[in-house]
């Protein structure tokens, strides 16, 4: 438990002794959920109907762009290594590392979503859903991506190979992420949708520490 | 400070590279206070071998056994044992050597206080670049940082993957030293090097390749 709070202590510094590269993502957010209203003009409808699907795909390609770091400092430096020969479980130190992740690029839109939301004329009760969705989908975001960014560490190229692995997973999250505002403005209920999106979540706090655990183990072979 | 008998042996061990095999039937015992030299031409598979041995890469054949206990099955028990130093520095750039030797401890679950942590830097001279982040130093110094680790993490075996590397005379002295205290107290060691190691007594494997 220590050696957890260790890795997110430890990620957090690196993040904050380079803070350009996590600004960089959230900045990545703000300019393209911005461009939407701009290309499209002000027409409120259209707006608030397009809004929570541009707010979420946004929020996909924002935790994409920091992914393949996640893993490959660590691995280049051999600071990978030292963690597989770790007397603490390598599980343990992965899900330190994605929660970090996590507090690093997906908490930051979280915060975010409601003021963005605004642009797009959504209204309280869905700009709050649309938080709580994003709450419950970020983590889930990290935690696939984390299985992508193990399973391209040390290959050529594997940036965009790792989008390529990545974002039709990142697919269910979207629809039901997405789906629950949706619901919201059209007067049904949303609980379903996030329901759905806990399950998955609940799922990958399991499987993906095991998965990136073995797809570690086999890039550092 | 009474240590039980450790053992580290490999049965039979193999590695294959492609096609090529880089050696095979490597059979060895170090006992509790032993010491080896692992010697051999560029490419022959000394690197190799140490990471088979610290489990980080599975054998073509034979076995490694701690304990008279297959690694693999020994688990969390050999990790806690076992203190590997790779060919990478594994020191991050940003942080200073003493938050890198603190953070490297608390990843393993020890705690490890500033003080100890600033006598081991300063014993591997590096008084007066604690607090310099790690960017700042060249290869030698990083290699004295983590050479420090050997100072602040308890383990009866470690393996050593060239850890003489840009190390001055002085440095190079001195980790015989310290080699020496570890030796002595019942640990085991075993590393690679191209340069002559300024211990006496160790026994030497040589890697002479397969035709």
């Amino acid at each position: 438990m220590n050696a957890l709070l260790a890795v997110i202590r430890r990620d957090l510094l690196l993040a904050l002794r380079r803070k350009s590269e996590a600004l960089t993502a959230l900045f990545f957010f703000v300019i393209v959920v911005s461009l939407f209203p701009l290309g499209i003009g002000p027409d409120p409808n259209l707006l608030r109907k397009i809004g929570p699907g541009v707010l979420w795909v946004a929020a996909l390609l924002s935790t994409l762009l920091g992914l393949n770091r996640l893993f490959a400092d660590d691995f280049a430096d051999g600071t990978l290594e030292q963690m597989a020969v770790s007397p603490t479980p390598l599980g343990w130190l992965v899900a330190g590392k994605i929660l970090a992740h996590w507090l690093v690029s997906g908490l930051p839109l979280v915060l975010l979503a409601p003021m963005l939301g605004l642009q797009f004329d959504l209204p309280v009760d869905a700009l709050g859903l649309l938080t709580l969705g994003l709450l419950i989908g970020t983590p889930l975001l990290s935690m696939i991506g984390a299985i992508g960014a193990a399973l391209t560490l040390g290959l050529r190229g594997g940036g965009a190979l790792l989008s390529l692995i990545v974002l039709p997973l990142y697919v269910p999250a979207l629809i039901f992420g997405a789906g629950a505002v949706e619901a919201q403005i059209a007067g049904l209920q949303a609980g379903g949708h996030l329901s759905l999106l806990a399950a998955m979540l609940a799922l990958s706090v399991f499987f993906a520490p095991l998965a990136v655990t073995a797809a570690i183990r086999i890039a550092l072979e | 400070m009474t240590q039980p008998e450790n053992s580290l042996s490999a049965h039979d061990l193999a590695c294959v590279r492609g096609h090529r095999t880089l050696f095979e039937h490597i059979h060895f015992t170090l006992t509790a206070g032993e010491w080896m030299y692992l010697r051999g031409s560029n490419g022959a598979g000394k690197t190799s071998m140490l990471r088979q041995l610290a489990g980080l890469a599975h054998p073509a054949a034979g076995s490694v056994r701690w304990n008279d206990e297959d690694i693999r099955e020994a688990g969390d028990a050999y990790r806690e044992a076992l203190l590997f130093l790779g060919h990478h520095a594994a020191l991050k750039e940003d942080l200073t050597p003493l938050e890198n030797l603190c953070l490297a401890a608390a990843l393993d679950g020890l705690a490890l206080d500033e003080a100890t942590a600033l006598v081991a830097l300063r014993r591997f001279g590096l008084k007066g670049r604690e607090e310099l982040p790690v960017k700042f130093l060249s290869q030698g110094q990083r290699r004295r940082v983590l050479l420090s680790r050997l100072l602040t993490r308890k383990a009866s075996l470690w393996i050593l993957d060239e850890p003489l590397a840009a190390l001055d005379t002085r440095a190079v002295d001195l980790l015989g030293e310290v080699l020496a205290d570890h030796v002595g107290r019942g640990g085991i060691a075993i590393l690679t090097s191209h340069q002559a190691i300024p211990l006496p007594g160790g026994r030497e494997l040589m890697l002479e390749g397969v035709a």
